[in-house]
Order: C-alpha cells, then sequence, then structure tokens
C-alpha cells in the first residue's frame, strides 16, 4: 500500500488534468454553459405562483350590485376576467383549456343579496384536472369576494360580518415568490449534475484511451491519481457554484443573505461528496457512456425528487422521508435554502455541513478502496 | 554482462472466468543488451506476459525476477527502472508534445539540468524536435510511436517493454523504430519487442513464440528457420493459373504450406519429403522447382500445426460471376479533398473481371478514402468511380448491391449472435424465405460456424469473426468483393485460410479489391497501386514492382523493399 505523496507528481497530474479541461469543450459546456441554462429553465420556467389566472364571469344578473362585485373581480391583481353571458360557451372556453375556471353570478344575486335570512348562491366552476390551479382559482374568487362583502358594508355604514381580520406574513420570503424558494433547490440539482458528470468521464477517460497503463506503470501512488482527479475538479466545481449563485443573485434577482465564505465551506463539502460519486463509476464502470449514463440516474433523479428541492419532504409518505435523509443533496439544499433566504443560521448550516461531510468522506473513501494500482 | 535481468520460472496466469489459461507454464531469461520478440498472433498471450513484467497483472503461479526484485512486493522500486509503451502508445491526445514528455519526466523524477538534456537527447533521437508544440493527437502513427518511445525511455529504464510498437504504423516507421532500439540496445538497456510481424520477429535476438498462452518456441529466431533449411522451395515460370496450381499443389501430402508470390508459388516441404513431380501437377513445360531461403514464418508455420490445406468449400457455394464488363471497377481522376487538405488526388485504376486488386501505402495515405468512395460510402470531390459499368453518383444503391464489403475490424453486431449477424446481412441485401435460409445454412456450413451460431461475434476468435465477416460479404453473391484491411492482427495460418477463400471466389470471376499493410499479402495480388499521400506512384504486378527497385546490391528484393523505396523515392523528389 503506498500513500506518500510526491508535490512534483501531483502537480504534474494536476497540471496534465487543468490542461486538459482547458482544451475539452464538454468539460467548459458542463460546468460553464449548463448551469446557466438550467438556471433559466428553472428560474423562469417553473413557477408555482399563479399570477394572473384566466376565469371566466358569466354576468346572469345586470343589477348594480353584481356589476359592483364584478368590478371587484377585475380589480384583483390575480385573476384576468373574461365576461361571458352563458354557461354554455365558458364550459366550452374551460375544456379548451382557454380559462381554469368561471364564476356565475345567478339572476337571483341581487334579491337574494339584499334579505339578510338567505344564502348568496354564487357559483365557482374550476378546472379540477390541475387541483392545485383549481385551488388557487376558488381561494382568490373567495378572496375576491370577502373582499367586495368589507367594501360593501363599509360603504353602506353597516357593521363589518367579519370579526377577525387575517394579515399574512410570509416569513423569509416576503414576497412569496415562488422562485426565491425554487433557485437554491435548482443550485443543488445542478451542482449535483456537474459534480458528478465531470469526473464520471475522467478515469474511464483514461482506461478507454489506454493511458492508464501508462501511469500505472509509473511511479505515480494511488493517492497522487485521486487527487489529480479530484483537485482540478474541485476548483470547476466550485467556480461553477459561485456562477450560479451570481446568475441568481444579479440577473434573476433572488436574495442572498448569506456569507460567501460559508456558501464556499458547505459547497466544499457537498462538491467532495459529488465529485466522490462521479469518481466512483468512473472506476468501476471503466466507460466513459456507462459512467456518465449512471452518474445521471445516480445524482439527478434523487436530487431532483427526494432533496426537498421541488417537492417538499415534508408531503411525503413515511418511509420516503426516510430514503431521503440519505440524499446529500437534501442536507446542501437545507443549507442553500438557508444560505438564500435566512442568512447563516449556524444550528442548521452545521448540521446540513456534518452530513455532507459525512458523505463526502463516504463516497471519496469507497473510491479510494476500489482504485486499484495494477488492471485486475 | 553478467547474468539475466529478467527470469521467467513456470509463469502461469489464469483470468477468472475464463477457461483457458492466458500463460501457460512460461519460462525464459531476457537479457541486457538484447531484443527478445514477443511473437504471436492475437490471443497468444503477449500483452498479458508484458504487463505481468510491467507488474500491472500478478501471476497467478510461478516466479518472476527482474533485477532481483519481484514484481509484486517492489513494485515501487522496479518502476524507477521499467519503461513500459502499452498498446496504442499511452499518449494524452490533447496534450502536445512537449507535454506529454513533461508530464512522464515529472513522473518519473527527471528534473532540474538532466531534463533538460534529456529532453534535447530525446528529441534529437526522435526527430520530434520541430514538433515539440504539436497536440499528441495530430501526429502520425509514426510520430506518436516515437512519442510513445521517448516517454517510455524518461528515467534511463534497464528494461523496456514495448506492446506491440509496430501496429497502426507503415513499414518505413517501423524500420526507424527498429533503428532506434537497436541504439538502445548497444547501451545495455534489454528490451522486450511484442508484435504479430514475423518479419519483425526474424530480427530479433532471441524470440519466445507464442500461441494461445503456450511457449512454442524459445530461442534464437535462427534456430528455428534452420529446422526448415532445405525445404523452402518455389515454382518459377508457372504456365497457366497460379491460383488452381496452388490449390492442386496443397492437396499434395508433401507440402506443409505454400503461398502466391507474384507470378510464382512459394511452398514448404514436410519433413524428409522430395518436391513431388510439376508434370504430375499440371504446372506446364517450363515449370521448375528452385530452393529459396527459408523464412521465420516457414518455421512459425510448421509449429502451428501446418498450414490449412488449398481446397475452399465457400468457392463451391458462390455462383460463377459472368457479365458483360470486361472492367469492372473504375476510378477516373478521382479526388477527395476534406477543407484544404486533399485526401485522394486524381487517382486512376482500371481492375478486370476475375482480377485481384491491391491499394497498398502508409498509414493516412489516402487508401481508405479512396475505398469507402468506391463503394458509395463518401461522394468524391471530382472525378468518376463505376462499378460494373454504374456511376456511384448517381446511382450508388445500384452499384453497392453488386458489392460484398467487408470493412476494417468487421464491422459485425456485438449484440446480436452469429446466426442473427448472418440473418441481418442477407436481409439487408434483399435475400428472404427460403432462399435466405439456404444460403444461411450453407454460410455455417462451408465456414463451420455450427459451434458459434448463439454466441457473440466479440467472444469468437478473432479467426472466426473474420470468417463470419466474409460470410456476411458474400452472401449475396456480389461480383465484386472489397477487402479492407481484413487480415489486421489475424495469425499467420488463419490468414493463409483467408486467402484461400479469396483464390477460391476469384476462380469463379469473382472480382477482388484489397486493402493491406503485410506486404506478403500484397504477393497475392495480381496488380498493385501504391499510395502515398493522396497520389498512386506506382503501379502494376507485384513481380514489375519488385523490379522496378532491383540494385545489383539487392538483387532480389522483397515487397517490403519496393515499398519503402518507392515512397522514399516519392518523398524525396517532393
Amino acid at each position: 500500500m503506498t500513500t506518500n505523496v510526491s508535490l512534483r507528481r501531483l502537480r504534474a497530474l494536476c497540471r496534465k488534468e487543468t490542461l486538459q479541461i482547458l482544451r475539452d469543450p464538454s468539460s467548459h459546456i458542463i460546468a460553464f454553459l449548463l448551469p446557466v441554462v438550467m438556471l433559466f429553465i428553472f428560474g423562469y420556467g417553473i413557477n408555482l405562483d399563479s399570477t394572473a389566472l384566466q376565469i371566466g364571469l358569466v354576468m346572469e344578473d345586470a343589477s348594480p350590485e353584481a356589476r359592483h362585485f364584478a368590478d371587484n373581480l377585475y380589480g384583483s391583481p390575480y385573476l384576468r376576467v373574461t365576461t361571458g353571458f352563458n354557461r354554455q360557451a365558458m364550459q366550452q372556453a374551460m375544456t379548451s383549456g382557454r380559462i381554469r375556471g368561471y364564476v356565475v353570478v345567478p339572476s337571483d344575486f341581487a334579491e337574494k343579496l339584499e334579505r339578510p335570512a338567505e344564502t348568496v348562491p354564487l357559483l365557482v366552476v374550476t378546472d379540477g384536472a390541475e387541483p392545485n390551479t383549481a385551488n388557487f382559482v376558488e381561494n382568490y374568487v373567495r378572496g375576491a369576494w370577502h373582499g367586495w362583502l368589507v367594501q360593501r358594508a363599509a360603504e353602506r355604514g353597516e357593521a363589518q360580518p367579519i370579526e377577525i381580520a387575517i394579515e399574512s406574513r410570509f416569513w423569509f420570503n416576503t414576497a412569496a415568490k415562488s422562485r426565491n424558494y425554487i433557485i437554491p433547490g435548482s443550485i443543488t440539482i445542478i451542482m449535483t449534475v456537474i459534480g458528478t458528470l465531470l469526473t464520471s468521464l475522467v478515469i474511464a477517460r483514461e482506461w478507454e484511451r489506454g493511458t492508464m497503463e501508462a501511469l500505472l506503470a509509473s511511479p505515480m501512488t494511488r493517492t497522487e491519481l485521486l487527487l489529480s482527479k479530484l483537485l482540478p475538479y474541485y476548483v470547476l466545481g466550485i467556480i461553477s457554484l459561485f456562477l450560479c449563485v451570481g446568475v441568481s443573485r444579479f440577473i434573476l434577482d433572488v436574495p442572498f443573505r448569506g456569507s460567501l465564505l460559508v456558501l464556499l465551506g458547505v459547497g466544499s463539502l457537498f462538491m467532495g461528496g459529488s465529485l466522490g460519486m462521479g469518481l466512483l463509476f468512473s472506476t468501476l464502470l471503466r466507460n466513459q457512456f456507462n459512467a456518465a449514463q449512471a452518474a445521471l440516474n445516480a445524482a439527478f433523479l434523487p436530487s431532483l425528487m427526494l432533496s426537498g428541492s421541488f417537492y417538499e419532504i415534508q408531503s411525503m409518505p413515511g418511509f420516503i422521508r426516510a430514503v431521503t435523509y440519505l440524499i446529500p443533496a437534501r442536507y446542501f439544499v437545507t443549507a442553500m435554502q438557508t444560505l438564500f433566504l435566512a442568512g447563516d443560521i449556524w444550528p442548521l448550516i452545521l448540521s446540513s455541513g456534518l452530513f455532507l461531510l459525512l458523505s463526502a468522506v463516504f463516497f471519496i473513501g469507497l473510491v479510494a478502496l476500489k482504485t486499484r494500482r495494477h488492471l485486475e | 554482462m553478467t547474468g539475466p535481468l529478467v527470469t521467467l520460472e513456470s509463469v502461469r496466469k489464469i483470468f477468472p472466468d475464463v477457461k483457458q489459461p492466458a500463460l501457460e507454464e512460461i519460462s525464459a531469461q531476457l537479457w541486457p543488451g538484447r531484443i527478445t520478440g514477443l511473437v504471436g498472433p492475437d490471443g497468444a498471450g503477449k500483452t498479458t506476459l508484458i504487463r505481468l513484467m510491467a507488474g500491472l497483472l500478478s501471476p497467478t503461479s510461478g516466479i518472476i525476477r527482474i533485477g532481483g526484485l519481484s514484481p509484486g512486493e517492489d513494485a515501487v522500486k522496479l518502476r524507477e527502472f521499467i519503461g513500459y509503451m502499452p498498446q496504442k502508445f499511452g499518449l494524452y491526445e490533447d496534450l502536445s508534445v512537449l507535454e506529454n514528455l513533461e508530464l512522464h519526466a515529472d513522473l518519473r523524477g527527471v528534473v532540474g539540468d538532466a531534463r533538460a538534456a534529456t529532453f534535447a537527447r530525446l528529441l534529437t533521437f526522435t526527430d520530434l524536435g520541430p514538433f515539440t508544440a504539436r497536440h499528441a493527437g495530430k501526429l502520425s502513427g509514426g510520430m506518436k510511436q516515437k512519442l510513445g518511445l521517448a516517454c517510455a525511455l524518461l528515467g534511463q529504464p534497464r528494461l523496456l517493454l514495448l506492446d506491440e510498437p509496430g501496429v497502426g504504423v507503415d513499414p518505413i516507421s517501423r524500420r526507424e523504430l527498429w533503428r532506434m532500439v537497436q541504439e538502445l540496445i548497444d547501451q545495455g538497456i534489454a528490451v522486450v519487442w511484442s508484435t504479430a510481424y514475423l518479419d519483425e520477429a526474424e530480427l530479433c535476438q532471441e524470440v519466445l513464440l507464442m500461441n494461445e498462452g503456450r511457449l512454442l518456441f524459445y530461442g534464437k529466431p535462427q534456430d528455428l528457420t534452420n529446422r526448415i533449411c532445405d525445404r523452402s522451395l518455389q515454382i518459377r515460370h508457372v504456365e497457366g493459373d497460379r491460383r488452381q496450381l496452388l490449390t492442386r499443389v496443397l492437396r499434395r501430402p508433401e507440402i506443409m504450406d505454400g503461398v502466391i508470390q507474384g507470378h510464382n508459388l512459394r511452398l514448404v516441404l514436410r519433413a524428409g519429403c522430395a518436391p513431388p513431380n510439376l508434370l504430375e501437377l499440371d504446372a506446364g513445360a517450363g515449370a521448375e522447382w528452385v530452393s529459396v531461403a527459408p523464412r521465420f514464418e516457414d518455421a512459425f508455420i510448421e509449429a502451428l500445426g501446418g498450414g490449412p490445406g488449398g481446397d475452399s468449400v465457400l468457392a463451391q457455394k458462390i455462383r460463377p460471376a459472368v457479365g458483360a464488363y470486361q472492367t469492372v471497377v473504375e476510378a477516373v481522376d478521382l479526388t477527395k479533398k476534406f477543407g484544404d487538405f486533399t485526401a485522394t488526388d486524381h487517382v486512376n485504376f482500371a481492375v478486370k473481371r476475375g482480377e485481384i486488386f491491391g491499394l497498398l501505402g502508409p498509414n493516412g495515405a489516402g487508401k481508405s478514402t479512396t475505398f469507402r468512395m468506391m463503394c458509395g460510402l463518401l461522394v468524391p470531390t471530382s472525378g468518376t468511380a463505376r462499378v460494373m459499368g454504374i456511376d456511384l453518383k448517381t446511382s450508388a444503391s445500384d452499384a453497392r448491391q453488386q458489392i460484398g464489403y467487408m470493412a476494417q475490424k468487421f464491422s459485425l453486431y456485438g449484440s446480436l449472435s452469429v446466426r442473427q449477424n448472418l440473418i441481418f446481412f442477407s436481409g439487408v441485401y434483399g435475400l428472404k424465405g427460403a432462399r435466405q435460409r439456404t444460403v444461411v445454412d450453407e454460410m455455417i456450413d462451408a465456414f463451420r460456424l455450427q459451434p458459434y451460431l448463439d454466441a457473440a461475434p466479440d467472444s469468437l476468435p478473432l479467426g472466426f469473426k473474420q470468417r463470419l465477416a466474409l460470410a456476411c460479404a458474400v452472401m449475396h453473391q456480389p461480383p465484386i468483393l472489397f477487402l479492407d484491411e481484413p487480415t489486421s492482427g489475424v495469425d499467420p495460418v488463419t490468414r493463409r485460410e483467408f486467402w484461400t477463400h479469396i483464390n477460391g471466389v476469384v476462380g469463379n470471376g469473382v472480382t477482388v479489391m484489397v486493402t493491406t499493410h503485410f506486404m506478403d499479402e500484397a504477393e497475392y495480388c495480381d496488380r498493385i497501386a501504391l499510395v502515398y499521400r493522396g497520389g498512386v506512384i506506382a503501379a502494376g504486378t507485384p513481380d514489375q514492382l519488385k523490379a522496378q527497385v532491383s540494385t545489383p546490391q539487392n538483387p532480389d528484393p522483397s515487397m517490403e523493399d519496393a515499398f519503402i523505396t518507392l515512397v522514399q523515392g516519392q518523398a524525396h523528389d517532393n
């Protein structure tokens, strides 16, 4: 077992690896283009807010009261209202997807409103094919309705029908913009993919091109080989992490409240695990294509589905929630969301950091174990 | 010189999951100041033996000692004095010549003044001085080989292991490398040179002749060749078809092996046999036996158990090719440019029905480009390629139906079984139903593929892979066969068998166009075009080309001599 490291040899190997990175357009694409493109897709393409939902309004009652209520719907920033006069037309518009739901103001609207004992029948039809959007439509209409009742009572000098006034505040994401929550998660997914993809190719490439044999026959040690495969890609990965954070902060306008030093620390630990996982596939499979496939599947899918980046872990069934504890990306998502939205919250940073450290040690240790100094 | 540098004692190597041992009881001694040849076909165990010496594998049993050390236990010390050039040279193609050298110099601790001196010496030695900034991937095969050697020589090794340094390199570069290694020997280095080229083996001081993991011979190549002495003969002044005569001669029990050499036949007798009567063989009135110098290859064939005989079952299955055209393949001013690089420059030739036509040339000379234009895989920039009178530019698919194409590396489908490959390729060429089944069965029969029908092509021995590839190319009974380096890496006995089939189908009127880098195979051709830097620099029968370079010093040049002299003459003119 040879574990000694000669700085001269390590420097030479790192230099070789760096030159290869600089001359290989595919690693530039993976490290710099891919993250930016993915960030824009995640940042602009995925939006869990539903501002400006298209809905329809059927006015069967032409009374001033009904029109007054309609004005209130028009005034809502969350709704784009198209008015029509029969239900069939609206039903068709909803079936063809032009509107997400519609509101019917029945012909006896004003009449029943005048009689306090009566319930005012307001029909809200929503598209149940997309329950999330359907909920939004219902809630926004309900909100507009209550707003209108309060306003109407005040205008008429009547007692307000609502005893409790709710004032919502979204902490950490005051504008309640889902982008602010998606971006830290996206960066995690991107960094997982980049980290594993970059290194999944590099040892397999040496085997495929027959250069590994020449290296193995030289006095190079196993530790030198591993370090030379980790260090240059670590630097590349960190550059691309800071690129991602920069783009998020300055182009996508997501606030970043933590410190860059903590970002570097947490990012380094996470890169350790990702790069280690990539190297593991590369070492075991010795074939660039297979290693890249394995890296994508093992890195991308869990970090997308099970890390809490988009899908809340709290709402997963118990045993899947248990599995998420094994996904390093989960801890990085926590750390990134904390750094972006809340700042350096040490208890969270430290506990995620600890798990990231464990995963880095696990994967790099496994690679070291599987790296042989000979061909068998 | 105190003693052997390397001692091998009963070395065996068995890989898990492989029944047959990769190496079986190999014992030998390698001395400093000598080139020891590791000779044998693919799968002989040459690479395994070299990797064992380099400490990359450990033996299943037996002892290896290098300078008194064991590659297993003293690996760290041994790496300091072993230089190893793996197959494909182990270079980083995206690094420059100098960067490759610097990497290996750093790894081997060649620093400071010693480094500058070593680089200067190696760059002069390899003539790579003017190319230090060029990326290794942009070097020619010969230059890559020299750079690989230079990298292996950093740190002044006492043992130099070269794994098939001649593969993919033209004869001129091979000779140059040989001269360079000769210089190293004079400095007292021990060199191990593995090769499938028997002419290279003949030049080594000692050889280990291997086949399927066994050591068939260990000693001076001359000692092996001497076993054949007085048994190598030529039949000269043959009248009539020399290919049919070869078939008749090989049927005689006295004959161990035979090949075509231009207009003559070259034959090896079995030990203790007299040459058969030429009149009985119907060789023509003027034909005569002439004694020639035995070659290492003769002895090798005998060590492998003799030649394969001269009858081709395939020839009986191929229907005679007849037709109106006398000139069946024709290139007129064929030119192909890739950007500003001219790969093929106004190439002209015409191949007649029933001829074997060979394209020879160094790597990168334009052979494959020409070939691909002739079968419609590349569109020429200018000029015309015609097959059976059909212009490939206008009706490539009609022309392709007339061609059987066997590509380099055999291009079989690795994920299909042998039988499925046969069915697929016959289907591609439009065979179906009962006819398809008959043809596939005939091929299985002719090439003795029964034991391998359900196996994947990659698991076949190389010889069987080659047979399968040939079967796939001839099933639709094409009147023309295009063979692109069909015998690379195949052992001499299998190559003989392959040429027996080719001779057989040519006897039926099939026309064959072939590229090869085995110079002795060029002798099978009726005519040869020598391609160099995109143009044809010489054309004619093998005997004509050899006669062109005949000198008083070398009155009977080999095909390789002719090749080298003609190419170098051309290089000087430029």
